[in-house]
């Protein structure tokens, strides 16, 4: 049981086979015999799940269940939760108790869903490995040497290591994406402004989107016909209303114009993952697709793009951070400056910090026109290469990552490379585009991820591509061994 | 060598909304500290900021007042700074596409000229809290109640010439934000707070001065002298053969002086960049009508309609058109009355006078508009003369009722029975033969001393117009 998505639970608990008392209670063992290794979770709510499960199973009995009434999932800690601490993965926030949902976690509640708990990241979702959390490192289950991606890498070491059977994520420059594909999963990042970012802690808001790490695009679709929506209290969400995603799944893909960029099949990527993603291509040309070659020209400018705009809006969104009114505070400060500076250098870590730094120089006095303002133009250049290519293919597919998830700690000396890990997936949040991530193979017994990149609020074709995918092969049933 | 004085105003208006202009919290006055500030004001995390339409519609209508360009994009922006009072770590404001563009105001001096002042932009942005340094012996209180409250800030075109332009251009901005109803204009409570860029330069010099900003300046009074001060401040350095800093200064009304604040507070970079958690606004031709319709008569056009309806001199009509309530209370009294010259007077004169002395405004006078209007109509239908009704007014002042009650309580109708008035008239006469013989020997300033025995004896109430008539009669005819 504990190796099945939301789909078979919810099955399972429809026809009385299991309670979600007692799925619950199997994750929350599974949760204690394995986190310690896994370091997945930050915060274990296990009274309070066990309390919504009990909750739930009253309302399945008498009648009243809906497809997620009892089904147990994790929160990034990056939603913030009544009553639960939400850390953001920092030191900074780590007595923060927020006094209220986030928009996401308040439609998953009403659906039904028990929350187990609030899983690690990478400190304020910056990083690409889950190694800047101020609660250390994430351990990838397929392999516990290597990092699980980042920075929802606690979400998906917990979907992948059967921590929980699917996760709330979120996704700046790859944060979803890139860990599905290190850890075999399939991760959605919707359209920005799909999916509410209220209570969801802002890293760049014009980036930032929340969606899901699950074992299948079923998954997906069931959790985002929950998550999706306009929501009046962000203002940048987006007025449209919802399709069924789960009502699409299986359309069949004959006619389906694929795009392969060019720049994504070039000098970095391991010869092992192409000829994985080769053959997934290959697999939907079976499925009646055709696939055409594109080019995406200014590719290779969007990761320094990122970091000037990224970084510019962080070093914002982080000044809330002062000490003042929550979170950590430096003890006995002699004077304000004192105040703001010591509770800063001392809860934040080095990326974070470093991000903030880099931020505070774009958007300085005689920076701003050469950095902030070069790098949105080059944004709306990106974003004008994907609706050229758009027009021409329905989706746009490639690697989610040039290579498999790598050694924990090999790259944390060396920020750019870190950096370039998110090479395929960094331009798809400048263009605002939905983007999938799923199993395509396995390199030497390590998942790797094809992404799938679609059309403004074209959800439901990616998840319908990725499912009849999922049809016709069953790498995203393979399992970390152990 | 001559000066001539530049200044230019930024002024803050508080808009009267009844809710902050990124958040649900309201912006009432005077609450316990903290008590109106939710999770977006107090910048938890993960909390986004939703604009209030209604401070849109506020700037667009002040914008439309003062004949300004409507952009029909404007866009907000993060004006980055750190301070415990700005819970954020920014302040949102609008920087290079403000809500409302280029408007001019007109405003009148004293000696009835005008002059046609220019209005840059006016752009909508976020107040910030205050910090309470008086109730804490070794710590800073913080009060967010106020963080958030929406401001409109109205930037003046560097074309006010000395300090009493400036403040009649003040003035002019106050009566028409009241008149709007975007902001109650309450200065005492800080609802419209001002900065002056102050330079001087030789007269006939096209070139600007070096400037320096007076921050925060909270009175019409404090603003003139703030000004006075300053601007002689700069003379005397620059005939010392000194030069002017670019700083902000602020102003000491006990001092009554202006010194600079740390030079760090200039130095600041702001690092503004278009906030990534709002759209732009976006505002068409549909919703400029829709405002547009909503427009008040204003004090111009309000003035001018004195003039033309009640026959008023533009003096009197630009003094109660002014302010929107004296406005309306006058065009009661002379509608009550139908006496509009009358009731001009009366509300410009008496009225104002006790109001001003007691520092009560118009909207909470102790008389009543038909009140006063009662007592004008008793002066038109002469049932008291004007002397008599200053009485009836401090009386109804007291407490003592209306006009038609003191006036009878006290039997101060107006004697105008012919009959009576001429026995008052033929015993003063008979009873100060002197008087008489001086009168008709050519001492006609023996006249009035006849009139008033007459008023004594009537005890005021004779008609005063009968009584000359009569009194010129018998003294006369022989």
């Amino acid at each position: 049981m504990l190796k099945q998505g939301i789909a078979a639970i919810s099955s399972s608990l429809s026809k009385g086979e299991i309670s979600s008392v007692e799925i619950t209670q199997a994750y929350l063992d599974q949760i204690s015999r394995h986190n310690n290794d896994l370091n997945a979770y930050i915060t274990v709510t296990a009274e309070q799940a066990l309390a919504q499960a009990a909750t739930a199973d009253k309302i399945r009995s008498a009648g009243n269940a809906g497809v997620f009434t009892g089904v147990p999932i994790a929160h990034k800690d990056i939603f913030c939760t009544t009553g639960v601490k939400t850390s953001c993965g920092s030191r900074m926030l780590d007595n923060f108790i927020a006094p209220y949902n986030a928009t996401v976690v308040e439609k998953l509640l009403a659906s039904g869903a028990v929350m187990l708990g609030k899983t690690n990241m990478d400190e304020f979702a910056m990083g690409s490995s889950n190694e800047t959390s101020y609660y250390g490192p994430v351990k990838n289950p397929w392999n516990r040497s290597l990092v699980p991606g980042g920075s929802s890498g606690g979400s998906a070491a917990a979907v992948a290591g059967h921590l929980c059977p699917a996760a709330t994520a979120t996704d700046t420059g790859g944060s979803i994406r890139q860990p599905a594909s290190f850890c075999g999963l399939t991760g959605i990042k919707p359209t920005y402004g799909r999916v509410s970012r209220w209570g969801m802690i802002a890293f760049a808001s014009s980036l930032d989107q929340a969606g899901t790490l699950t074992h299948s695009a079923e998954d997906s679709a069931i959790m985002l016909n929950i998550m999706a929506g306009f929501d009046p209290k962000d203002s940048t969400s987006v007025d449209l209303p919802v399709p069924d995603y789960c009502a699409t799944l299986n359309k069949p893909l004959a006619g389906l114009r694929i795009g392969i960029p060019r720049q994504h099949f070039a000098e970095g990527l391991k010869p092992e993952v192409e000829t994985q993603i080769r053959a997934a291509l290959h697999e939907f040309e079976k499925l009646g697709a055709t696939i055409k070659e594109i080019s995406l020209e200014n590719n290779h400018y969007s990761v320094a793009a990122y970091y000037v705009i990224a970084p510019a809006e962080a070093s914002a969104n982080l000044a809330r951070y002062d000490g003042v009114r929550f979170g950590y505070r430096c003890a006995k400060p002699v004077d304000l400056e004192d105040l703001y500076k010591r509770s800063r250098a001392e809860g934040f870590g080095a990326e974070v910090k470093r991000r903030i730094m880099v931020g505070t120089y774009a958007l300085s006095a005689g920076y701003y026109d050469a950095y902030y303002i070069k790098a949105q133009k080059v944004r709306r250049l990106i974003k004008n290469d994907f609706e050229r290519a758009l027009n021409e293919v329905d989706v746009i597919m490639g690697p989610t990552s040039p290579h498999t998830a790598f050694p924990l700690g090999s790259k944390t000396k060396d920020p750019v490379a870190m950096y370039l890990e998110d090479i395929y997936t960094i331009a798809v949040n400048l263009a605002g585009l939905p983007g999938i991530s799923i199993p395509a193979g396995l390199v030497n017994g390590l998942p790797i991820g094809l992404q799938i990149v679609g059309r403004d609020f074209d959800e439901a074709k990616l998840l319908n591509i990725a499912h009849m995918f999922q049809q016709a092969t069953d790498w995203h049933k393979q399992t970390p061994g152990a | 060598m001559e000066w001539e004085t530049v200044i230019g105003l930024e002024v803050h208006v508080q808009l009267a909304t009844a809710s902050k202009l990124f958040s649900g919290t309201s912006t009432r006055f005077g609450a316990e500290p903290n008590t109106q500030a939710n999770v977006f004001d107090l910048a938890l995390p993960g909390t986004l900021p939703v604009l209030n339409g209604k401070a849109v519609e506020m700037a667009v209508k002040f914008g439309l007042a003062v004949g300004a360009q409507i952009n029909r994009k404007s866009v907000f922006d993060r004006k980055n700074y750190f301070y415990p009072d700005l819970p954020k770590g920014y302040q949102t404001s609008q920087l290079d596409h403000p809500t409302v563009g280029k408007g001019t105001l007109t405003i009148t001096m004293e000696d009835g000229s005008t002059r046609t002042i220019g209005i840059t932009r006016a752009h909508m942005e976020e107040d910030a809290g205050k910090s309470l340094h008086e109730e804490f012996p070794t710590d800073t209180g913080i009060d967010l109640n106020r963080a958030g409250t929406p401001l409109l800030e109205i930037v003046s075109e560097p074309e006010l010439r000395n300090a009493k332009e400036a403040v009649a251009y003040l003035k002019k901005l106050h009566s028409l934000i009241v008149y709007l109803g975007i902001s109650d204009g309450d200065m005492s409570q800080g609802s419209m707070r001002c900065d002056a860029n102050v330079s001087v330069r030789p007269k006939g010099e096209s070139k600007f001065g070096t400037r320096a900003e007076i921050k925060n300046i909270n009175s019409f009074r404090f603003v003139e002298k703030a000004i006075n001060i300053e601007v002689a401040r700069q003379i005397d350095i620059l005939e010392d053969g000194g030069k002017i800093v670019q700083e902000t200064r602020l102003y000491d009304a006990v001092k009554n002086e202006t010194r600079s604040m740390r030079s760090k507070e200039v130095a600041n970079d702001y690092r503004y960049f278009p906030e990534p958690d709002l759209l732009p606004v976006v505002i068409d031709e549909a919703f400029i009508a829709r405002i547009k319709a909503t427009l008040p008569e204003l004090p111009d056009i309000k003035s001018q309609r004195f003039q033309s309806q009640y026959g008023l001199s533009p003096y009197d009509a630009n003094v109660l058109a002014a302010d929107l309530h004296v406005a309306a209370y006058f065009e009661e009294v002379a509608a009550g009355c139908g006496d509009a010259k009358l009731s001009a007077n009366w509300v410009m004169g008496d009225l104002q006078a006790y109001l001003n002395k007691a520092e009560i405004d118009i909207s909470k006078s102790p008389i009543a508009s038909t009140a006063l209007a009662n007592l004008v109509s008793r002066i038109v239908d002469n049932t008291i003369s004007s002397k008599i009704a200053k009485a009836v007014f401090e009386a109804m002042l007291n407490g003592e009722g209306s006009a038609d009650e003191i006036i009878a309580a006290k039997g101060l109708k107006q004697v105008t029975d012919t009959g009576a008035i001429e026995k008052v008239v033929d015993a003063v006469i008979a009873a100060n033969p002197k008087q008489v013989e001086q009168y008709r020997a050519g001492g006609e300033k023996v006249f009035a001393f006849f009139v008033g025995q007459v008023m004594k004896e009537s005890r005021g109430k004779a008609n005063p117009v009968q009584v000359n008539e009569i009194l010129l009669d018998k003294l006369t005819a022989k």
